[in-house]
């Protein structure tokens, strides 16, 4: 590990946000129907606004004068932080739903651990973040039962994006040296118990969607460190296409 | 405007007079200002006329996603992003209330949507520009959403009950809508000169497809009398055209960028703008599909309501099982 | 096609101690995915506290014909407002 465990946890919380919002914004205007396409847009908003909080704790952290916007743009691919889960392709709408309950089962937990960190600035962006991912979970798992228990498309389009998606879920949930540091301190929560509660919810959720987890040999690690998968390249170009063309300009 | 074309089926103006009693009855309400509600009597050609115009104002708002949409993956700084998916989202919901107002007079969702994919419903020529660099979603907030609201707010007024409630909603939301256009192409003009330089060409690619959003002269809107009779049209599209030149070309002189007319030219007499000829003939190749973008905007919806069907099905299928459960419960 | 998802129509509550108000419709398979679209729809905005949603077709109207009659009668009895009693000035507030 180099550097503040503080710095490297903000990054990891704000990229996660930051990939699965900029993902989900790609829906708007394309999504299955108005209702949802409302829906969703909200979710993106809501992570848009938790990775502005996360990145500037982090930007203030490193202390070079930079800006959650600097943070957000104009880093490459290795320097992201997000676990894999989030930076994996929107696909169908299933894939995307599914990808974001894989997260928002994993993101509630954390969150309302961290509202009781230690570390004050932690638990100030938890507590205003919380709610929301609520919210994001209790609507992610709904569509996913209610896809997953709906008819045999639907129920197939949920199996295989769940498939494709499991493998990337055990980073979530597999500390390393910054976990571990800030749970000494109290300040993060620790994994393992975060891991109990992962498994028997998402068993409890897609065992009443009639999904069936896929065995997986072995679970896909690595974004927490900055070793991403190729899709992520491809989604910064577009992101920070303007700034770096520009560099230096205000928008 | 978003509905541009709209072919009023009424057959030329009747006098009060020359109206059967039920037809009497509601001209006078009309004309005294009283709202018109669903389940009322109204002439066929008057509930004919409004469906078609509030579903083109739907729709309109339903493909004008796109051409923003384009840039919400690509906005400069998160706020930017967070404000135009806002603002994206926000014409979803636009597009969602005026449908619901058209349901009440007896067409379903469904059967507006099938209308414009089938490309026999038409929607606002406007979106049918390519949206090719950041100032142009300057241009878009600030050029069409403020030609968009300067027709909408007097449609609050308008005499069918369900219009002019969501005409009053989406006023109220959109007001920070062309602010933020506005606000983009500030900080664009103040920029370095290449930002500069982009909101100039926005400005010259959006002037004057935005006019053409008034609609055709007034010489030649035939359906228009009828329309502003049964108050479901307030104003001219002259009048609200005129009004868009004499509010907009200040704006335009404040940002330091010139409106691309050599013909503009301040009128003493008339206390208003003069403007140049607008080439209508490039508005009608669009209305007829002929637009640069008409192909991929209808594309994007056809994908998105086919690759759609499965969620809609899904979800319907689990609804009726699950009422299916509970009978059977019981 | 004729698969559409039924209109539903939404009541909203803007603050505590106010009646819900009509503010729209719109599109769900049942109740209970009314009020979490309903939430999305209509209260972006914080506009609310409280959801009530209710099938469109299961609403029962009074004809319009029918709207003489029945608030007439009402219109008849302006002792239910304030306004009809003059209270002298001097009397303050009431």
């Amino acid at each position: 590990m180099t550097g503040d465990p503080v710095f490297e946890f903000a990054l990891r919380m704000g990229d996660n946000c930051l990939v699965l919002g900029q993902s989900n914004s790609a829906w708007c205007g394309h999504a299955p129907i108005l209702e949802e396409d409302i829906a969703l847009a909200n979710v993106s908003l809501d992570l848009i606004g938790q990775a502005k909080l996360w990145l500037s704790l982090a930007a203030e952290l490193q202390g070079e004068d930079k800006s959650a916007d600097d943070i957000a743009f104009l880093r490459d691919v290795r320097e992201f932080r997000n676990c894999l889960l989030v930076e994996q392709p929107n696909g169908d709408y299933a894939q995307t739903l599914m990808r974001q309950f894989l997260f928002d089962a994993w993101h509630l937990p954390m969150l309302t651990a961290l509202v009781r960190s230690t570390n004050v600035r932690i638990s100030e962006v938890a507590e205003k973040s919380v709610k929301e991912a609520a919210y994001h979970l209790e609507r992610s798992t709904d569509l996913v039962i209610r896809l997953g228990d709906g008819n045999d498309e639907s129920r197939d389009r949920m199996q295989s994006a769940l498939k494709a998606l499991w493998r990337f879920t055990g980073e979530l949930t597999t500390p390393d040296d910054v976990d571990q540091a800030l749970q000494e301190d109290q300040a993060a929560p620790d994994l393992d118990e975060i891991a109990a509660h992962y498994e028997q919810y998402t068993q409890r959720v897609l065992r009443e969607a009639t999904l069936v987890i896929p065995d997986v040999s072995g679970m896909q690690i690595g974004g927490k460190s900055g070793l991403h998968t190729e899709g992520l390249g491809f989604l910064l170009a577009e992101m920070q296409s303007l700034q770096r063309m520009y560099p230096g300009a205000s928008w | 405007m978003y509905a541009q074309e709209v072919k009023s089926t009424g057959k030329g103006l009747k006098t009060l007079e020359e109206m059967d009693p039920e037809e009497r009855a509601f001209q006078e309400k009309i004309d005294a200002n009283i709202k018109i509600e669903p389940k009322e009597w109204m002439p066929e050609g008057y509930r004919k006329t409004l469906i078609r115009q509030i579903s083109q104002h739907a729709h309109s708002e339903i493909v004008g996603q796109l051409p923003e949409g384009n840039w919400i993956t690509r906005a400069p700084t998160l706020d930017r992003k967070a404000i135009l998916l806002a603002k994206v989202q926000d014409e979803a919901g636009h597009g969602l209330y005026l449908y619901c107002a058209a349901e009440t007079l007896g067409i379903s969702r469904d059967q507006m949507t099938e209308q414009l994919l089938s490309g026999k419903a038409k929607y606002s020529s406007i979106f049918n520009y390519p949206t090719l660099t950041w100032a142009d979603i300057g241009a878009i907030g600030w050029l069409v959403d403020g030609a968009a609201i300067m027709n909408q707010v007097p449609i609050q007024r308008c005499s069918f009950g369900p219009y002019s409630r969501a005409m009053i909603r989406v006023c109220k939301e959109e007001s920070f809508h062309q602010r933020q256009g506005y606000d983009i192409m500030m900080v664009l003009a103040k920029g370095t000169p290449e930002q500069k330089e982009m909101a100039q060409d926005a400005l010259n690619r959006w002037w004057w497809p935005s006019l053409m959003m008034f609609g055709p002269p007034d010489a030649e809107s035939v359906h228009s009398v009828q329309s502003m009779a049964w108050k479901i049209k307030m104003n001219t599209n002259d009048e609200l055209r005129q009004k868009f030149v004499d509010q907009t070309v200040p704006q335009a002189e404040y940002l330091g960028l010139k409106v691309p007319d050599d013909d503009l030219k301040w009128n003493e007499e008339k206390d208003g703008y003069d403007f140049g000829e607008i080439d209508w003939g490039e508005f009608y190749e669009i209305l007829k599909g002929n637009g640069p973008c008409n192909k991929e905007r209808l594309g994007a919806r056809q994908k998105a309501w086919s690759d759609g069907e499965w969620f809609r099905e899904g979800l319907m299928a689990y609804s009726k099982k699950r009422k299916a459960r509970k009978v059977a419960a019981e | 096609m004729s698969n559409e998802w039924p209109l539903w129509e939404v009541f909203i509550r803007g603050q505590h101690g106010l009646s819900h108000r009509h503010v729209g419709s719109l599109h769900a398979p049942d109740a209970e995915m009314a009020v979490n679209n309903a939430r999305d729809v209509y209260t972006r905005r914080n506009e609310g506290v409280s959801i009530w949603v209710v099938p469109a077709n299961e609403i029962t109207a009074s004809a319009p014909g029918e709207k003489g009659p029945l608030f007439e009668p009402a219109n008849s009895k302006v002792y239910r407002h304030p306004t009809f009693f003059n209270i002298p000035k001097e009397v303050g507030q009431m």
